[in-house]
């Protein structure tokens, strides 16, 4: 599987009077078609502004000072090169967005229009990117409403007429108008209970198989995103901690952080184990510390942390156990940017 | 000092030009009578000095009975000042009283001193103080104060009654009286600072409509005419025909005094109120990036891609800007 979306070296920052904030600090990341990555990191360590500024959706004064991100889409290339995102112009990216690219926002009581009924609003995306005529757009947003489990009576309802979970469904409705080949989900399901954010991953995972679009998950939380996603990348303070499958993240976690979060919630079986959460807060990001950005916090930490380099390598030293879990060969292979905490240094039990 | 540095770094431009303008107003209260070459009201009688022009002994001529123009202006600006600031702040402080307690209070007390208000409001100000002061002429300018603080509070007085509403019911207000504060407490420390924007603009505005009356009201000349106010300058200047006689060096530099005055004041104004609500700020759509503007609906702007096509004067001119120094922001931030 070719990526369809390859982010590159990408590094965005915020200008602001105080000096830059780096937000994302060269970040590489694919996305194949069909498959689902999760990203997932704590607030502020750069998941939204990468996604964001992969996009370009991101207001001044972020600016992004560096990488590339190729879009290889059906549609637009055609069987030929990748296009560069960061070298569109205007009108370039807003043929591609929504008809290549769709996003779920992240709180779909903001993003949907107060005064303005469900039906106008699908309409208003049906309409601005695939140039129908109005009834057939009208047909469309009922078949859309139908897709993510809505009666399509509640078509001429207003947003504070419908519950929470029925507000992002439309959210997910309306990214699905122009049949997207990648949807990029922030927090799809942050305000939501248990039970109903249940309910739409069980609906997000279905239209992913029917409709067969790629799909960017960002959230904070790495429990949701062991069930959900076929690739996981763990984010901090701006860089890629740890990337791999699901599954190697279940069976050996590789990088400290990532233990952290694993740590910092009970699973369903197996035997009872204390809770541990991560002590501290993330490093201020106008003035990163130099190496791991994690390491005040970790409790490997070594001197010579400070000198890692962040690019991320195979996950090195595995014993039998982690070898089997790896996927052989494919293109989720399992990397962490930490060189110093090995499976075997983690089971001689240094972990405080 | 650094801290200071930096606020005044990140003040609006408006607000720079307006305190500047006003520095130079209130410096020249405090120090200029100090300062004036003669007594603004002795009456030189040599001949050639009634109604002079400017020369190197009189930088702004003289008056027809051979009063210095510029010590007068020196006087006059003192005076006018020192009343609008009194003024400013009596009745900016009538205005956070009435308008905060009665929010804050509600029920009768509400009634009664919106009503209050609502009254001194439909007064009609300007005959009521030309009848007012008409009684109390020639007593200094505290009539003058006076009246124009009692009636100058109201309008501040809803709005800071208006926004306190909107504050009163937030959480934060609950959550302190849950916690067992007392009401002034909550008042001094929960509500009013965060007012203070709207507290600042309501008296700036004050002051303007202060300078604006009390020179209007010594034109016609409702005030002491004793004394020298900006006000009282140009009632002499008009009452003795400085204008028909082209004496421009009496009337042009009071009126241009007031002038200034106001517009620093109104710079002050919008500059405060950029600062208290940055939202004004981010509404101009614009920002500069890297050097190039940028609009809130462009595309997340991507360094390679911005050439510096600026030319050496533009380059020049732009290391004026506020917006230089995030040019030269090194990455990782070494300006603090």
């Amino acid at each position: 599987m070719s990526p369809i979306l390859d982010i590159s070296d990408l590094s965005v920052v915020y200008r602001t009077p105080g000096g830059d904030v780096r937000a994302v600090e060269q970040v590489n990341l694919t996305l194949s078609a069909g498959e689902v990555v999760g990203l997932c990191g704590e607030s502020g360590s750069g998941k939204s502004t990468l996604a964001y500024g992969a996009t370009r959706l991101l207001r001044p004064p972020a600016l992004v000072t560096s990488g590339s991100v190729l879009y290889s889409g059906r549609r637009i290339t055609s069987g030929g090169d990748p296009v560069d995102l960061l070298a569109m112009d205007h009108r370039e990216l807003r043929a591609t967005r929504w008809r290549e690219i769709a996003i779920v926002f992240q709180s779909a009581m903001n993003a949907l229009n107060p005064v303005l009924r469900v039906q106008d609003q699908l309409l208003d995306a049906v309409r601005a990117h695939l140039r129908m005529p109005r009834n057939e757009a009208r047909d469309k947003a009922a078949t859309l409403l139908d897709l993510v489990g809505i009666p399509r009576n509640r078509l001429r309802a207003y947003p504070h007429e419908l519950s929470g979970g029925m507000r992002q469904r439309v959210m997910i409705a309306m990214a699905l108008a122009a049949d997207p080949e990648v949807v990029i989900m922030d927090e799809p399901t942050t305000a939501l209970d248990v039970v109903v954010q249940r309910d739409i991953l069980a609906q997000i995972v279905e239209l992913k198989e029917t409709l067969g679009f790629a799909i960017m998950f960002i959230t904070h939380d790495l429990s949701l995103l062991l069930e959900l996603a076929d690739k996981i990348a763990v984010m901090y303070a701006g860089r890629l901690l740890e990337t791999g499958a699901a599954q190697d993240f279940m069976r050996a976690p590789a990088h400290p952080y990532t233990r952290g979060l694993l740590n910092s919630f009970p699973s369903l079986h197996g035997s009872r184990r204390e809770l541990t959460g991560i002590p501290g807060s993330p490093p201020d990001l106008r003035d990163p510390p130099p190496g791991c950005p994690f390491v005040p916090r970790c409790g490997y930490a070594v001197p010579a942390c400070t000198a890692v380099d962040m690019t991320l390598e195979p996950v090195a030293g595995a014993n039998g156990l982690v070898a089997a879990g790896a996927v052989p060969g494919g293109p989720a292979g399992h990397l962490t940017a930490c060189p110093i905490v090995t499976p075997e240094v983690s089971q001689e039990g240094v972990l405080s | 000092m650094s801290t200071v540095a930096n606020i005044w770094r990140n003040l609006p431009l408006k607000a720079k030009v307006g305190a500047v303008l006003f520095g130079i107003f209130l410096l020249t209260a405090i120090i200029g009578p100090e300062l004036a070459p003669y007594d603004p009201s002795f009456q030189n009688p040599a001949p050639n000095l009634l109604m002079a022009h400017p020369s190197a002994q009189h930088w702004l001529g003289t008056t027809q009975v051979g009063q210095d123009v510029f010590s007068q202006l020196l006087d006059g600006i003192r005076q006018t000042i020192v009343l609008a600031l009194l003024v400013g702040i009596i009745a900016t402080a009538l205005s956070v009283i009435v308008g905060v307690t009665s929010a804050f209070l509600g029920g009768l007390w509400d009634e009664f001193l919106s009503l209050l208000s609502n009254v001194f409001l439909v007064i009609p100000a300007l005959p009521l103080l030309i009848l007012l002061l008409g009684y109390l002429s020639g007593r200094g300018q505290w009539p003058t104060i006076i009246v124009l603080s009692v009636l100058g509070w109201p309008w501040g007085a809803r709005v800071i009654r208006a926004q306190t509403l909107t504050i009163r019911n937030r959480d934060f207000v609950a959550a302190a009286r849950e916690s067992g504060e007392k009401s002034w407490r909550i008042i001094a420390f929960d509500i009013i600072p965060n007012e203070v924007s709207l507290i600042a603009a309501s008296f700036v505005n004050t002051v303007l409509y202060a300078i604006a009356t009390s020179v209007a009201l010594a034109f016609v000349g409702l005030a002491d005419l004793n004394s020298w106010s900006l006000g009282t300058i140009l009632y002499w200047a008009e009452s003795q025909q400085a204008l028909q006689l082209g004496a421009w060096w009496w009337f042009v530099p009071p009126g241009l005094a007031v002038a200034l005055i106001g517009t620093s004041l109104v710079l002050l104004n919008s500059g405060i109120d950029e600062l208290g609500n940055p939202r004004l700020r981010a509404s101009r759509g614009m920002e500069r990036v890297a050097g190039h503007r940028v609009w809130a609906t462009d595309p997340t702007p991507v360094l390679s891609q911005l050439s510096s096509s600026r030319t050496r004067v533009a380059a020049f001119l732009h290391s004026f800007s506020r917006g230089s120094l995030l040019d030269e922001t090194p990455a990782g931030g070494e300006l603090r």
